[in-house]
């Protein structure tokens, strides 16, 4: 296997290379930018045979990435901080469409005061938008993210597009040893991609990205892209499996560094993880039982894996790289949602309301039952997904005339 | 006076076959769904139509299309930037033998005037100096139409909308003048450009048969008759559409290989009140009195564009 000394952003762009990506829209910001100049060496070089179009703004860079996945193509793309955030619009509608492109995000903090330096309010205010989040700490785990990423975001009971993030200068910019698999390995665990479900062409007429009227509808669509996120956890166990038996390395959702007796856990994500390593060595070695839990998929939330390995601490700490203004650590929240306190009320969560969808009076009968029974088992926090039978088969109906060949009738 | 029209010389040479289908969500007697309409006869069923927010979005409602072929919606700025992703993935399927030949595709966006002049018009410029071989359908009924009819850069000077209301202190309504998108685009050197009309569908259906056989950006813009919005019957529609063509309001271009041309001028102007009183929008201007001025104005921008058209080179 080829090692070599690679910028988190060089490792990024291996991983497109790898991956084989066919389309690449462009637009510079620091800290990305040598992801989008390495691939475009590349590609006028000939050495990757793909097409690199740089626009005029990450919000024209993301529709064409979109469009591009639509019609059938791989792509793949890259942005940071504003550029992220000025494309922000069309992250919904690129997670609406279910083209499973990958964009790589280069963590930076947000204007004002403009800085180039890294934290995480790009990548987290991008949480809600239906892309899968995959959180780097190397730049190792940069290039297999990425590959990872395709495999996952084009798996047919997911089908939604994938960012992965990494931190911008100190991974970014840092060297690290790298391996670079063997393009055959790559191609065994990846292969080309070939869509069933989003292609244009003459003979294949479609309608995507169509208005809906009504919240019954525009619900459905939502709770399809939840649970297609929530199928997502246990693909990427599949998949970080399939990863392991070709490549030697092991990703989990999330991942745990001197966890297994420690009374007290740091939870952090992203490079800074490492730091947070080094300080859980020099405790131990002070006496204190303390261990590291770092968030690695940040979408879908692996609550399960979480409340598993915090549960029976002394203590939590959780850092956060961002800070929601007037609320504090975004982490924090997510954490806290993951865990069953036993001693505060159960906190049990339910989604409504989409799309202007009316709320039945039932809903909160079931919503009292459920209720009484948190008191007893502690809830859950995974999300109950409020639908009625009688909407569901109004649904139903519309996706018969939508795709006649594919919904079965009765 | 008409230029001499290559492919489509009698209204029995318009295709009979309808790709856009009736019964559709758009208000009575819309001169851009007219216009669309020919606009997709003359360029076949083999079109993938790339949309930005406006009227338009209102022709798909899931689960019903009325196009014969493909719809993407994209959102009010980058509609252009859709265009490209699908031009290059089929031509990089096409390339990789993954898509057959004759599986591609002709790649149009359609966008009102409100995102074409404004939000869109970056990502339009962008997708022309790329030279990006698409079509770009415009409908301008001069004002955010899907919205209820607010100003627009379009919006005409002395014309009411919901944002430059009359009132004693604005009188004219609109005060500011037409942003002319033709130029801004011509600057640039596409392919083609032309203006278009419904009432005119021989000039708008041999425009788009001409533009067809060229590669790069190909740009239209409709007028697009606006009932509601204009204060006019739906009837009526076409017949207004067609008096700002015989005022000289809208004058029917082109622009190719260098040269403006226009393909229709027509033999005796009809005075631009005729135009005018037609319209519930401009009603203010000849109630409770005339503003002479205001209509002064709009007759003289028409005459000394038409001066100048003369006096330029074709």
């Amino acid at each position: 296997m080829n090692r070599q000394l690679l910028t988190g952003n060089a490792a990024a762009a291996w991983g497109a290379r790898l991956a084989e990506v066919e389309y690449i829209p462009a637009y510079p910001i620091t800290p990305q930018t040598e992801i989008i100049e390495s691939l475009a060496q590349w590609v006028a070089r000939g050495e990757l045979a793909a097409r690199l179009v740089t626009m005029d703004s990450e919000h024209s860079m993301l529709t064409a990435a979109g469009a591009a996945a639509a019609t059938g193509a791989r792509v793949f793309t890259a942005s940071s901080s504003q550029g992220l955030l000025y494309g922000f619009e069309m992250l919904y509608t690129l997670a609406g469409w279910r083209v499973p492109l990958v964009l790589v995000n280069v963590s930076r903090a947000l204007s004002a005061p403009i800085t180039l330096e890294p934290d995480h309010n790009d990548v987290l205010a991008a949480r809600d938008a239906g892309f899968l989040q995959l959180h780097a700490e190397s730049c190792q785990e940069v290039l297999d993210s990425v590959l990872m990423a395709y495999r996952l975001a084009e798996h047919p009971d997911v089908l939604l597009p994938a960012l992965v993030n990494l931190d911008g200068f100190y991974l970014s910019f840092t060297r690290e040893p790298v391996a670079l698999p063997p393009l055959d390995a790559v191609r065994a665990f990846l292969p080309a991609y070939h869509p069933d479900h989003a292609r244009f062409s003459a003979s294949h007429a479609m309608a995507q990205g169509v208005a809906v009227l009504g919240g019954s509808a525009y619900t459905f669509f939502k709770y399809q892209m939840q649970r297609a996120a929530e199928a997502a956890l246990p693909v990427h166990d599949t998949i970080a499996a399939e990863f392991e038996h070709h490549f030697g390395r092991r990703y989990g959702s999330v991942e745990g560094y001197q966890l297994d007796d420690a009374e007290f856990v740091i939870v952090m994500s992203n490079s800074f993880s490492t730091v947070g390593r080094a300080a859980v060595s020099r405790l131990r070695r002070q006496g204190e039982k303390i261990g590291l839990l770092r968030l690695r998929l940040l979408r879908p939330f692996p609550h399960g894996d979480i409340a598993r390995l915090l549960a029976g601490r002394r203590a939590v700490a959780v850092i956060d790289q961002n800070i929601s203004v007037g609320k504090g650590g975004i982490l924090f929240a997510e954490v806290a949602s993951a865990l069953r306190a036993r001693t505060a009320p159960p906190l049990i969560s339910f989604i409504s309301g989409l799309g202007g969808r009316r709320f039945r009076p039932e809903e909160f009968d079931q919503i009292a039952a459920a209720l009484h029974q948190a008191e007893q088992d502690g809830g859950s926090p995974e999300p109950q997904l409020l639908f009625t039978a009688a909407e569901y088969e109004s649904v139903r109906k519309m996706l018969q005339i939508a795709h006649p060949d594919t919904v079965e009738t009765g | 006076m008409q230029t001499r029209r290559e492919i489509y010389q009698s209204i029995k040479q318009i295709p009979r076959e309808e790709y856009l289908a009736a019964g559709t969500g758009l208000c009575g007697g819309c001169g851009g769904l007219l216009a669309l309409r020919l606009f997709y006869k003359a360029l076949g069923p083999r079109t993938i139509f790339v949309n930005a927010a406006g009227c338009m979005t209102l022709l798909a409602v899931f689960p019903f299309s009325p196009f014969r072929s493909s719809w993407l919606y994209t959102a009010m700025a980058s509609a252009p930037a859709g265009a490209q992703g699908i031009r290059d993935a089929l031509d990089i399927l096409i390339a990789n033998g993954k898509l057959p030949k004759n599986d591609d595709l002709k790649v149009v966006v359609v966008t009102g005037d409100g995102a074409a002049h404004g939000i869109g018009l970056q990502a339009t410029l962008a997708a022309i100096y790329r030279g990006l071989d698409f079509y770009y359908f415009c409908y301008d009924n001069e004002a955010f139409g899907n919205t209820g009819f607010q100003m627009s850069p379009a919006s005409p000077l002395g014309s009411r909308t919901t944002t430059t209301p009359t009132t004693p202190a604005t009188p004219a309504g609109t005060r500011t003048h037409k942003q002319d998108l033709f130029e801004l685009w011509r600057a640039q050197h596409p392919a083609f450009i032309a203006t278009v009309s419904p009432a005119y569908p021989l000039d708008l259906l041999d425009k788009v048969g001409r533009a067809d056989r060229l590669t790069g950006p190909k740009l239209f813009i409709s007028l697009a008759s606006c009932p509601p919005g204009w204060g006019v019957e739906p009837a009526d529609s076409v017949e207004v559409a067609k008096l700002a063509v015989d005022t000289g309001v809208w004058p029917l271009k082109e622009f190719h290989d260098g040269h403006v041309i226009h393909t229709v001028v027509p033999h005796r102007f009809h005075p631009v009140e005729d135009y005018l009183t037609r319209q519930a929008r401009y009603r203010h201007l000849f109630e409770p009195a005339r503003q002479e001025d205001v209509l002064q104005q709009l007759q003289s921008d028409v005459d000394h564009y038409w001066e100048r058209a003369r006096s330029e080179p074709a």
